[in-house]
């Protein structure tokens, strides 16, 4: 008999590891809130460093993973402990049984309306990078004004390091997301001036850095760095930004047609809940504490649950796609020692 | 010394083997806050006095690390303690305590 | 009818009493006279005054009795705690004031001895059958009944204080339990005495019925002697330890209320009427309760009632301790049954500091800020509502719909109120600053200072000089505007809840014009502490030691208190207050310039 094993979450972890899991010839079971598969990336148009479109990942999961069962627009809303396993009480109706669970619940985006200061749902052209990509993708949003791209900023670290908002952590994929995001625009407005205001430039992965000279380079985008302080307006409806250029030590203003603010990955509050059912521990910065950071990142105190992806804390796309895969060989082999 | 074509002033190099970082050792014994500055320099941009006088909660804490004392002074006198860089800090620095204790612990007559 | 047991008028119990009596009394006369001598001249001369102002004169008598004797305060807070206090405190004044009228009936050649009038009855027989007689003696077993009872309730609040409307209260000092237990001890013991001596020197109902009860076993009436002794010990001991108590607050209160109805500031930390202050704290730890800092149990003791006992003990440390921490939202004043100013005496403290580096602002050039001089309303947004853009836009989206002649004061960066600087202590700081501005204000030629920011409002009015010139915080105005039909608001039906900022409520006595404010834009819901006793919302500049991590406690706490009834948003009419309150909840937090200028439909007009 096959073995069920209940994937919190359907985004790109939670399809890759259901895709391995069938490989191994188990029954995988993707439960996803959301109406459609691929969670954040879905959404998102396209990846660094390579600008893959994020379009083709997704395809290629969604392809790989169908022999799943599927539930959308599913929410879990109980979980009890068994002797040896797990009930699953869905918000379908629907009650599985199982002795693995694997939760990939992913993260929250920081909502940067938290940081009034950077006017976020107040000035008329400030955006988040998820309305970027939203807008990279085609939709509209009256927020971007393409008649007027002279000057552009982005800032980093909206909600991340930043304990006032209650997120501590660096969310890691901001730095390069954010130059990222400039050069497309960059290549789309080729006379803009682009500003990325910054903390700590943390770029670690695999051609990051390619990525930032080529962004001075070949792009001429501005690193300055600073972290914005205050947003206001003009009369003629323009952005005024406040920093601290502390290279130069010397404070710096500039006036900008649009804003773009890094929000950072937060805990979800979903996997809080969902922790809190099962007593799964939580660390000092709130996502799912893993059995050890080092050795057993996938793995959770408790027997039977695992985990992958950014519900363990912020991850590039490549990480969580290794760590499901990860996740899938640590269930298979608990599968065949039972 | 001068070998490189150019000169410093002797008085704008920092030499840490001879610095003099009593102050700011005594500030972190009153408020450790003081070593996790990251100097993002939020609280220089948010700065009410800044513009007027140069005032700036990083530089203050990196001169007083470098044994700058009379930079310090000079930016601290133009503070306005209006607490817009504790709200704004993203590590929770108690901004104002730190003004307040420097100026507290700084004696005039000891600096020449 | 009228006989003196004791021809000679003495007995050697009444010493205890006696010294007791000669201590206490020496000791307020030499404190007072220290308290009026550490005033500066001036304060001395406004308190001189305020005795020829019969206005004054009148409100003194009516405190006097309806503070000290009533305690109407803690009625208000609550009836079980209002009336032990009063009964013990008027009951105590009736029975010295009839002891008097007694001695001055009967033998008013007596009544130089200082203890005729406490210990009457040991000396004096009087016929109670005259209709005078039972009627003094009527009245002495009532006051002594009613305190009696108060003391009795007393007893029950040490151990259930929560049925007096406190949840917590203060843990005495060793002198304050032995004043307590003193004070506990005096009227049972008096209660005795006249017992023993009622056939003798009469009685009435509760004296009378006692002593029947007495002779039933113990006939012999020389022996109420000790129990006279023993009354007379217990009131010595309790006037020794008085001025080192709580209960100096007995005393200390009765100068207290002439000088604060004469206006006299707090000037120094510890000296003048802040010594005065500090003695007149009762201890009853109303303030413990009242503390937004004591929602965390570590901080209880950094409220005022242990202020004022580290100010008498001199603990340096500690007095600096608390003195920073606090949140100086000013609720402990507010609630304090004698009217000691917990942060103000905080701010005292704070400015006996001496600092090596001083302030200077003499290179700000005042001239640049106001762009557009000549405007009937000058708008000065203020530091901290520029960290929450959407009040300053909302409030120049009204202006504009409203059709105001205007123009802004800081719209790049103004000079600081000087708020912040004086709650910090450093008054000449904050002076300079107040100059400045004071200069920038007149010279715009504006004749209304429009201010978003209570902390800048609470300078503006009462340490700025701006004869001429009407100082309006933007509730005032908006309520004004809406009331003179120049901006037409419609009712949203939203359920706001209202939470009143400290600086504008307490510190400025703001709380009916936002509500109504509120009111005209949507439903208005209160928390159950609104008003003057709403809940500090832990953002407070006041303080300078507190965490992110314990103010995150403090405003979860605020915040429970205002959405208890599920809101639809929050509303606050402080900028501190908005950006503390949106880091933490789960409801919209707005301003009141933000729901008018949505309700007036013109929200996202760019001036």
């Amino acid at each position: 008999m096959k073995e069920i094993i209940a994937i919190i979450g359907g985004g790109i972890a939670g399809m890759e590891a259901a895709a391995q899991l069938l490989k191994f010839g188990h029954a995988p079971i993707i439960i996803e809130k959301g109406e459609r598969l691929g969670g954040h990336v879905a959404r998102w148009n396209r990846l660094f460093p390579d600008l893959t479109p994020a379009g083709e990942l997704i395809e290629r999961l969604t392809e790989a993973c169908k022999e799943a069962s599927i539930f959308l627009n599913t929410e879990v809303s109980l979980v009890n402990r068994l002797r040896d396993g797990y009930n699953i009480v869905l918000s379908n109706g629907i009650t599985i049984s199982t002795k693995y669970i694997l939760m990939t619940t992913g993260f929250k985006m920081f909502e940067a309306s938290k940081k009034e200061e950077y006017g976020y749902g107040i000035y008329n052209n400030v955006v988040t990078n998820s309305d970027l990509e939203n807008w990279f993708n085609g939709n509209r949003d009256e927020r971007i004004d393409s008649s007027s791209m002279k000057t552009i900023g982005f800032v980093h670290c909206v909600g991340s390091r930043d304990e006032k908002a209650g997120n501590g952590q660096c969310s890691k994929v901001c730095c390069i997301t954010a130059i990222k995001q400039a050069i497309e625009l960059k290549e789309m407005y080729p006379d803009a001036q682009i500003y990325c205001f910054y903390m700590d430039l943390r770029l670690f992965g695999k051609k990051f850095e390619d990525f930032y000279t080529k962004a001075q380079r070949d792009h001429g985008i501005h690193f300055i760095r600073g972290r914005v302080s205050e947003v206001s307006e003009n009369i003629d409806g323009k952005l005024i930004v406040k920093a601290e250029d502390t290279l130069l030590g010397k404070p710096l203003k500039v006036t900008l047609d649009l804003l773009v603010l890094m929000s950072g990955m937060t805990c979800n509050p979903d996997s809080s809940r969902l922790a809190s059912m099962i007593s799964l521990p939580t660390d000092s910065d709130r996502f799912l504490k893993s059995e050890d950071n080092i050795t057993h990142i996938t793995s959770s105190p408790k027997k039977g649950v695992f985990y992958a992806g950014a519900c363990t804390g912020p991850k590039t796309v490549p990480e969580t796609l290794a760590e499901a895969r990860s996740a899938a060989l640590d269930i298979h082999f608990k599968i065949q020692e039972s | 010394m001068n070998g490189f074509g150019f000169k410093l002033s002797p008085s704008s190099a920092i030499n840490l083997d001879k610095i003099d970082r009593t102050l700011f050792d005594e500030l972190c014994r009153i408020e450790p806050d003081a070593l996790r500055c990251m100097a993002c320099g939020s609280c220089t941009a948010t700065c009410t006095a800044s513009g007027l006088s140069g005032m700036s909660v990083r530089k203050m804490l990196l001169n007083l690390q470098r044994g700058k004392v009379n930079e310090t002074v000079r930016m601290i006198s133009g503070c306005m303690l209006c607490g817009k860089c504790t709200m704004v800090c993203p590590r929770g620095i108690k901004t104002r305590r730190l003004i307040l204790t420097v100026s507290r612990l700084y004696k005039k007559e000891e600096q020449v | 009818m009228m006989r003196e047991i004791y021809p000679s008028g003495f007995n050697s119990f009444v010493m205890p009493f006696m010294l007791g009596m000669l201590f206490v009394l020496g000791w307020c006369l030499v404190g007072a006279f220290r308290v009026l001598l550490e005033l500066p001249k001036e304060d001395r001369k406004k308190l001189a005054l305020s005795f020829l102002n019969p206005k004054t004169m009148v409100k003194n008598i009516r405190d006097w009795f309806f503070d000290c004797l009533f305690h109407v305060k803690l009625w208000k807070r609550n009836k079980l705690l209002g009336f032990m206090h009063s009964s013990i405190a008027f009951g105590w004044f009736m029975i010295i004031l009839i002891g008097h009228i007694e001695v001055f009936l009967y033998t008013p050649e007596r009544i130089h001895r200082l203890w005729y009038p406490i210990f009457f009855r040991f000396f004096v027989a009087i016929s109670d059958s005259t209709m005078e007689g039972a009627f003094l003696f009527f009245l002495m077993d009532l006051f002594l009944l009613i305190i009696l009872i108060g003391i009795l309730l007393a007893i029950i609040k040490r151990v259930h204080s929560r049925l007096f409307g406190m949840r917590r209260t203060t843990r005495g000092s060793l002198t304050d339990l032995i004043g307590l237990y003193a004070l506990w001890s005096i009227f049972p013991l008096r209660l005795l005495a006249e017992g023993f001596t009622a056939d003798i020197s009469g009685g009435s109902f509760l004296t009378k019925s006692l002593n029947g009860l007495l002779h039933l076993f113990y006939s012999d009436p020389t022996n109420a002697l000790p129990v006279w002794w023993a009354y007379s010990i217990a009131l010595g001991v309790f006037m020794f330890v008085l001025p080192f108590s709580r209960y100096m607050h007995i005393p200390a209160e009765i100068l207290l209320i002439p000088m604060r109805n004469a206006g006299i500031p707090i000037r120094h930390s510890r000296k003048g009427f802040s010594r005065l202050q500090v003695h007149s704290c009762p201890g009853c730890g109303v303030c413990i309760d009242a503390c937004p800092l004591s929602t965390v149990p570590v901080n209880v003791r950094d409220t005022t009632v242990y202020l004022n006992r580290q100010l008498k003990r001199n603990n340096r440390k500690r007095i600096e301790e608390i003195s920073d921490k606090c949140l100086l939202c000013g609720k402990c004043s507010a609630v304090c049954p004698v009217g000691v100013e917990g942060d103000k005496l905080r701010i005292a403290h704070r400015a006996t500091r001496e600092y090596g580096i001083s302030a200077d602002y003499s290179m700000i050039d005042q001239e640049g800020f106001v762009k557009e001089k000549g405007r009937r309303v000058l708008y000065f947004a203020g530091c901290m509502t520029h960290l929450t853009p959407s009040i300053k836009r909302s409030l120049v989206s009204i202006l504009e719909t409203a059709g105001e002649d205007y123009s802004l004061m800081d719209e790049d960066g103004g000079i600081c109120c000087g708020r912040p600087m004086l709650t910090a202590g450093r008054k000449d700081a904050a002076r300079q600053m107040i100059q400045k501005n004071t200069e920038i204000i007149r010279s715009s030629g504006a004749s209304v200072l429009l201010l978003s920011c209570p902390i800048c409002y609470r300078i503006f009015k009462q340490d700025y000089r701006l004869e001429g010139i009407e100082v309006l915080h933007h509730s005032e105005y908006i309520d004004r505007l809406i009331s003179e039909k120049k901006l037409n608001i419609s009712g949203t039906g939203l359920r706001y809840a209202y939470h009143d900022p400290c600086e504008l409520g307490r510190g400025c006595g703001i709380y009916e014009e936002p509500r109504n404010v509120v009111s005209a834009a949507g439903v208005l819901v209160e928390g159950a502490k609104k008003g003057k006793e709403s809940i500090c919302c832990g953002g407070s500049l006041g303080s300078l030691t507190l965490t992110d991590e314990q103010r995150k406690r403090l405003a979860e706490n605020a915040l429970g208190n205002l959405t208890a009834d599920s809101p639809d948003a929050v509303v606050t009419a402080c900028p501190l207050c908005k950006n503390t309150f949106n880091r933490y909840a789960d409801v919209p937090v707005l301003d009141i310039a933000e729901i008018v200028a949505q309700s007036s439909g013109r929200n996202n007009i760019k001036h």
